[in-house]
């Protein structure tokens, strides 16, 4: 058994998650933006992995959750890849203040 | 020091500086391949924290599907030239503020959270996360749930084809 409490790998997972939200906030290139929503989800992922070994180390709920994220994050990517490629045909760029129909 | 916790800190801090290495490089292949170093530590920790199963799904649906998009996609659009077009600096002051604050409170939250310390969370022991165990339990308890994601894969990719094709 070793040292490692569930509070280090929460400090870990808040970090990533606050990194990933910085990222969301600061960055115009959708596609960075896609990447920083991957981020948040991971450090979701590793919280519920932490407390499912913690709360209940004969269960699976936790993973099971995780996979369905993984599931859901995969058919999240590949539609806005597909509206990503569909904006970037009609406006010729993929910032996000550029594709400001919707904004008034 | 045990080599779990040396194992540990070594995921933890090439997780974190990748991370911020995703945010801060000037080019988005730089970026896609930092995520993928990301998607590696976190891999990592859950073979440590004994879910062996979930690293490698992680692994292949992640750094191996997902990332691979991405990058098709920036090289399709020929990003990897182009610098990335960045906000103005009080932006990016309004987002380190804020995500620092929310950050600080969070940590403080998780420190005080008296519940929680000195709990382990037995790593290194147990097969539970292997694939028989999962897949008892995937095909009983998680049947339902299980489905309806197939239903919401096809719909994706029927979305995606649709919004995607030429009109």
């Amino acid at each position: 058994m070793s040292e490692i409490t569930v509070t280090h790998i929460l400090f870990v997972s808040t970090a990533l998650f606050f990194t990933g939200m910085y990222g969301l906030f600061t960055r115009r290139n959708m596609i960075t933006m896609l990447m920083s929503v991957e981020l948040i989800l991971n450090s979701v992922n590793i919280n519920f992995v932490a407390f499912n070994k913690y709360l209940y180390p004969g269960k699976l709920d936790g993973v099971f959750f995780t996979i369905f994220v993984i599931t859901i994050a995969a058919a999240e990517a590949a539609v806005a890849i597909a509206i990503i490629i569909n904006l970037y045909r009609s406006h010729h760029s993929i910032d996000v203040e550029d594709a400001s129909e919707l904004k008034y | 020091m045990s080599a779990i916790q040396i194992l540990f800190w070594f995921l933890s801090g090439l997780a974190l500086v990748s991370a911020i290495m995703v945010l801060i490089s000037k080019n988005p292949v730089h970026s896609v391949l930092w995520l993928v170093m990301v998607f590696f530590a976190i891999s990592g920790h859950y073979i440590l924290m004994n879910a062996q199963f979930l690293a490698i799904v992680n692994l292949i649906v992640y750094a191996g599907a997902i990332m691979v998009l991405f990058l098709f996609v920036i090289m399709l659009m020929n990003l990897d030239k182009t610098s990335d077009p960045q906000k103005n600096w009080w932006m990016k002051l309004a987002g380190v503020i804020s995500g620092g604050c929310l950050l600080m409170e969070m940590a403080t939250l998780v420190r005080q959270a008296a519940e929680m310390k000195e709990k382990t969370v037995m790593m290194k022991e147990g097969s539970i996360g292997l694939i028989g165990n999962l897949g008892k339990l995937l095909f009983s308890d998680y049947v339902v749930p299980f489905e309806i994601s197939s239903v919401l894969f096809l719909s994706a990719m029927v979305g995606a084809v649709v919004i995607g094709k030429k009109n």
